[in-house]
C-alpha cells in the first residue's frame, strides 16, 4: 500500500523557510497568510504500514526537530 | 600516533583533514565501506556533503558500515572528531546530542569566526587554555546548533560574542558528548593550520590529540 509521509518542523524551533515564505506572498498580493511551514514529503509504498512510525523515527524524521504524520493515501 | 579520516561520497574535506593531522602525526583515509579502522588512535569525521545530505545532513553517513566501527571505537574512549558536517553524522548517529538546523539567514555563510574554548577537558582542547580564542573558518548552510537542556559542561566551543554565523542556540559551535571523548564542531580547524591562509589556531585542536597520545 502507498503510504505519504508528511515531515514539518517542531513547533517552537525556528523556521526561517517557512518565514520566508510568509513574507513572499503578500509581495505577490495574496494576503491573510500565517503560519507558513515548510516540511518534507516522503512517499513509499509499504506491506506494512504499522512499521512506517518506526522507519520515521529512526530515519525518515529527525525526532528531536521534527514532527511526522503518517496517511495512508 | 596515528590518526584515520573517513571518506564518505560527497566528502571534500577529508584531504585538509589528513594534512592538518599530518603536521602533528600520521594519518591515513578510512574508506567509508570499510569497517577495519586500522589501529588509528584518533577519528576525524570531515566536512563535505556526504551521501548527497539526502534527506538531512548526515541522515545515511550515519549507517556506512564504518560508522558501526566508529561508534565502537568512541564509545571504548577513542577520540573522535566531527567537522561541519563530520558533526552532523555524529549528532545523527546519537554520539553527540542535539541537532543542525538551516541557518537562520538561510544563507551559506563562509567566514572566519573567532571561537572561545568553554572546555578544555577533551581529547581536542586540552592544548589550549580556558577561554582562549581561536580563528577558525565557517562554511556551512545547516549550521544552526539546536541541543535543548544540553549540559553546560558539554559546550567545548563558542562563538565569540556577536559572531554566531547561523543562529546557534547560545552561540555553540562545539560540543562533545556525555564522556567527553567525541567533539563536534561547526568551524573548520583543518582549513586554519598555516599562517600562509590567515590562522593556525585550528592546529591546536589536532595537537591537543596528539599531545594526549603522547602522554
Amino acid at each position: 500500500m502507498r503510504a505519504r509521509v508528511l515531515i514539518r518542523p517542531k513547533e517552537g524551533i525556528l523556521d526561517p523557510q517557512g518565514q520566508a515564505v510568509e513574507q513572499a506572498l503578500p509581495a505577490l498580493g495574496f494576503d491573510g497568510v500565517r503560519n507558513v511551514h515548510v516540511g518534507r514529503l516522503v512517499e513509499l509504498d509499504v506491506d506494512d504500514l504499522s512499521l512506517v512510525p518506526q522507519m520515521c523515527e529512526r530515519l525518515l524524521a529527525n525526532p528531536l526537530i521534527e514532527d511526522y504524520e503518517v496517511v495512508e493515501a | 600516533m596515528k590518526f584515520g579520516v573517513v571518506r564518505f561520497p560527497g566528502s571534500c574535506d577529508e584531504v585538509d583533514a589528513l594534512l592538518a593531522c599530518r603536521r602533528f602525526g600520521e594519518a591515513e583515509l578510512l574508506w567509508h565501506r570499510d569497517r577495519d579502522l586500522r589501529g588509528v588512535d584518533a577519528v576525524v569525521i570531515p566536512g563535505g556533503f556526504s551521501y548527497g545530505d539526502y534527506l538531512r545532513a548526515g541522515a545515511i553517513a550515519r549507517f556506512a558500515p564504518v560508522m558501526g566501527s566508529v561508534v565502537e571505537f568512541a564509545r571504548d574512549g577513542g577520540p573522535v572528531l566531527g567537522i561541519c558536517n563530520g558533526f552532523q553524522v555524529l549528532c545523527e548517529a546519537g554520539l553527540l546530542p542535539g541537532a543542525l538546523l538551516p541557518n537562520r539567514s538561510l544563507r551559506f555563510v563562509c567566514r572566519q569566526v573567532e571561537v572561545v574554548v568553554e572546555n578544555r577537558d577533551t581529547p581536542f582542547t586540552r592544548a589550549c587554555e580556558q577561554g582562549e580564542r581561536l580563528s577558525v573558518p565557517v562554511k556551512h548552510q545547516t549550521g544552526r546548533y539546536f541541543a535543548p537542556g544540553i549540559a553546560p559542561e558539554q559546550v567545548v566551543l563558542r562563538y565569540a560574542p556577536g559572531q554566531n554565523p547561523n543562529g546557534a542556540q547560545d552561540d555553540i559551535a562545539g560540543v562533545c558528548g556525555p564522556e567527553g571523548n567525541v567533539v563536534g564542531l561547526m568551524p573548520h580547524p583543518e582549513h586554519a593550520v598555516d599562517p600562509l591562509t590567515g590562522s593556525a589556531d585550528g592546529g591546536r585542536l589536532f595537537e591537543s590529540v596528539a599531545m594526549v597520545a603522547v602522554a
